[in-house]
């Protein structure tokens, strides 16, 4: 087990590494410049230098990315920061405050949005995709069925404004989205981000339904289920302790990913409702071209990704006996 | 008379499809004693594992239609609910299949597959069901059963996980064992193991046994009375020597013609029995054999074709074939010596 946590945990700072290169390359790919944007409209070209400087893009691109890389592990000293301690992930172009403390304060956003939001469609998904399966060809299932299919293919964006429109505006039955943090008050915390959470996990409910829904139906069919039948075990025996412990480690692996991916910032979600989480950050470092913002976001969503791979395996390994020993 | 303790009378299985109503069983009556064991031979699709999970009512009720008879030491299956259904299976009636990796849950240990069968019948604590696996793993032969208890599937070998599917299901002493085809997918010395067992356990017991299977090796080994089925009905019955010694229905002929035998001489070719097994959806009329049956044209008239032969039984004993006893004799013994020379 350590040595199976310990190959994974080197492989996945590889990946993370090599993901830090791509983003770097691509960013200098683009053309634009960062300190032009910042220098604002009469620069001359000794402002520009004097703005190159003071941003650290001056040097080459691999002497920059080393820079980058060693701020991470030991820190770095900026000329107009002063030392900047390891983690340091440096300080936005736009801003100028710290990507680090920038993070730490969008993060429980996004953390709120994705968490909240994966115990709905997780709670909801799997219910309706076991009902459908126990139903199989039934009303029930046809009903789960193509509701999970109509919902799948609507756009959170379009979800989003409706259910803000007719929920708030309209119908005055929910508060619109907002953030407080959880710790003030969680009361106001739920309420903010009510109407997120549903609309969020709306589209994924679905998704879930659909999956837990055919990985039932094809765990039904194994021959151990059957032997369970010929035992004497309960039809509700089999279907939790036999057919779903079979279903549960295929959704148990895309949950994982899929929550790795909604913590790396909720993009769409966060821009319809207005949510100041990473997504939000991330879509306006792209927008200012603002380098250390944008590798940071990135390498948290890159890091939430890899982490959460390590932890399906585990929990895999945990659900199926045949891969723990193999 | 007093009445067997497994009969089966004109059972008819029934599975409605997009094409239409697929007879997998059409009709079939048998009777089985305690201690006893019946051999049901047949093809792929001859309906014989069908009319076993009928037996146990492992069908889907969904698509699948029951019609006849199934008495169980006197009480009626068919009609049972699914609640005393659950009461009898794994407790008097169990069941063991065919291939035995894909028939345990890969979740759980052995020994909690094999407990889990006992406590659910006895109610016991897990410490006595535990203690009970072992038992019964040290019973059908499973060394050191106290280690091995605590294993996955997937760490026993073919034959032991086949071993411990017979200790699951004779954990509660079941009065009737349904063995569907057990060994084929086993090797030959392994295969013998595994009869043995099921011979010892039967005369320890008294079990009843129904052993399906399509290899007439493994009848001639363990069987005391032979049904075989075709087309989803009882083309001939009787006990294990008169059925392999004297068959009397052209299929069975058929079958013991493509076996090699160990005794006769080496150079014979064996002779496969033509043609497919027959759709059940579409049923050749008359007897259901006659398009494959070497003998049809000795029958007077195109009786074959037309008319479903029925199942003449004296004392257990007979088959349905609309050739007479006479030509039977003279047509299987040329059959047998053009095999033997």
């Amino acid at each position: 087990m350590l040595r199976f946590l310990v190959r994974r945990i080197i492989g996945a700072a590889v990946i993370l590494v090599i993901i830090s290169a791509i983003v770097f390359v691509l960013f200098y790919a683009a053309p634009r410049d960062p300190a032009r944007i910042a220098c604002g409209k009469a620069c001359t070209p000794e402002t520009l230098e004097l703005v190159r400087k003071n941003l650290g893009i001056a040097d080459p691109l691999p002497v920059q990315y080393f820079d980058w890389l060693k701020g991470i592990f030991v820190g770095r000293d900026y000329t107009s920061f002063g030392h900047c301690h390891a983690p340091c992930l440096g300080y936005s172009f736009q801003s100028r405050e710290s990507v680090l403390s920038t993070i730490a304060d969008r993060f429980p956003t996004t953390l709120s949005l994705s968490l909240g939001s994966s115990v709905i469609y997780l709670i909801f998904g799997i219910g309706a995709g076991m009902l459908a399966a126990v139903k199989q060809g039934k009303a029930v299932d046809k009903i789960a069925s193509s509701a999970s299919l109509i919902a799948s293919s609507m756009q959170i964006y379009v979800v989003g404004v409706l259910a803000t429109y007719l929920l708030v505006d309209q119908w005055h039955l929910l508060d619109r989205a907002s953030y407080t943090p959880f710790t003030d008050n969680p009361a106001a915390w739920a309420k903010g981000l009510l109407v997120p959470w549903i609309v969020l996990s709306l589209i994924w409910t679905a998704n879930y339904t659909r999956m837990t829904r055919s990985q039932m139906v094809e765990a039904l069919s194994e021959d151990y289920v059957r032997t369970a039948r010929a035992k004497g075990m309960s039809r509700r025996t089999v279907f939790f302790r036999f057919a779903w412990r079979g279903a549960m480690g295929p959704i148990v692996t895309i949950f994982g990913l899929d929550l790795g991916v909604l913590l790396g910032g909720a993009i769409i979600t966060e821009s319809t409702f207005s949510l100041q989480g990473l997504g939000m950050l991330s879509v306006k470092a792209v927008s200012t071209n603002d380098l250390p913002m944008l590798l940071g976001v990135v390498m948290v969503a890159a890091a939430a990704i890899v982490v959460f791979n390590i932890i399906v395996d585990g929990v895999y390994a945990f659900i199926d006996p045949r891969v723990r020993l193999a | 008379m007093s009445t067997p303790f497994l009969s089966i009378r004109d059972l008819r299985v029934h599975f409605g499809t997009e094409d239409g109503v697929v007879k997998a069983v059409d009709g079939l009556s048998f009777d089985l004693e305690k201690g006893r064991t019946l051999g049901i031979v047949g093809e792929s699709g001859s309906g014989k594992s069908v009319t076993n999970l009928a037996v146990l009512g492992l069908h889907d009720p969904r698509n699948t239609k029951l019609d006849g008879e199934i008495l169980l030491d006197g009480k009626e299956l068919i009609t049972a609910s699914e609640r005393e259904m659950e009461q009898l299976r794994g407790n008097k009636m169990s069941m063991i299949f065919q291939d035995a990796l894909a028939s345990l849950s890969p979740y759980h240990t052995i020994g909690a597959q094999i407990g889990e069968t006992y406590r659910k019948h006895t109610g016991a604590s897990k410490r006595v069901a535990r203690a009970r696996a072992i038992e019964m793993l040290r019973r059908v032969g499973i060394p050191q059963p106290d280690m091995r208890v605590d294993d996955y599937p997937h760490q026993f070998s073919g034959g032991m996980r086949q071993r411990a599917m017979i200790a699951m299901a004779l954990v509660c002493d079941p009065e009737l064992l349904i063995a569907d085809e057990p060994t084929t997918a086993l090797d030959v010395t392994v295969q013998a193991q595994i009869m043995d067992l099921l011979k010892d356990l039967q005369q320890e017991f008294g079990t009843a046994i129904i052993f399906i299977t399509h290899d007439l090796g493994v009848i001639a080994d363990i069987a005391d009375d032979v049904l075989v089925m075709y087309g989803g009905r009882c083309v001939e019955k009787g006990t294990k020597q008169e059925v392999l010694r004297t068959p009397e229905h052209p299929y069975t002929l058929g079958l013991l013609g493509s076996m090699p035998s160990l005794d006769g001489p080496v150079d014979v070719p064996l002779s496969p029995i033509p043609g497919a097994p027959p759709s059940l959806l579409n049923p050749p009329s008359g007897c259901r054999f006659h398009p494959r049956c070497t003998f049809a044209e000795k029958v007077p008239g195109d009786l074959c074709s037309t008319e479903q032969p029925a199942l003449k039984l004296t004392d257990g004993r007979g088959s349905a074939c609309h050739l007479t006893p006479e030509q039977k004799r003279e047509l299987f013994a040329d059959y047998a010596t053009a095999r033997t020379n």
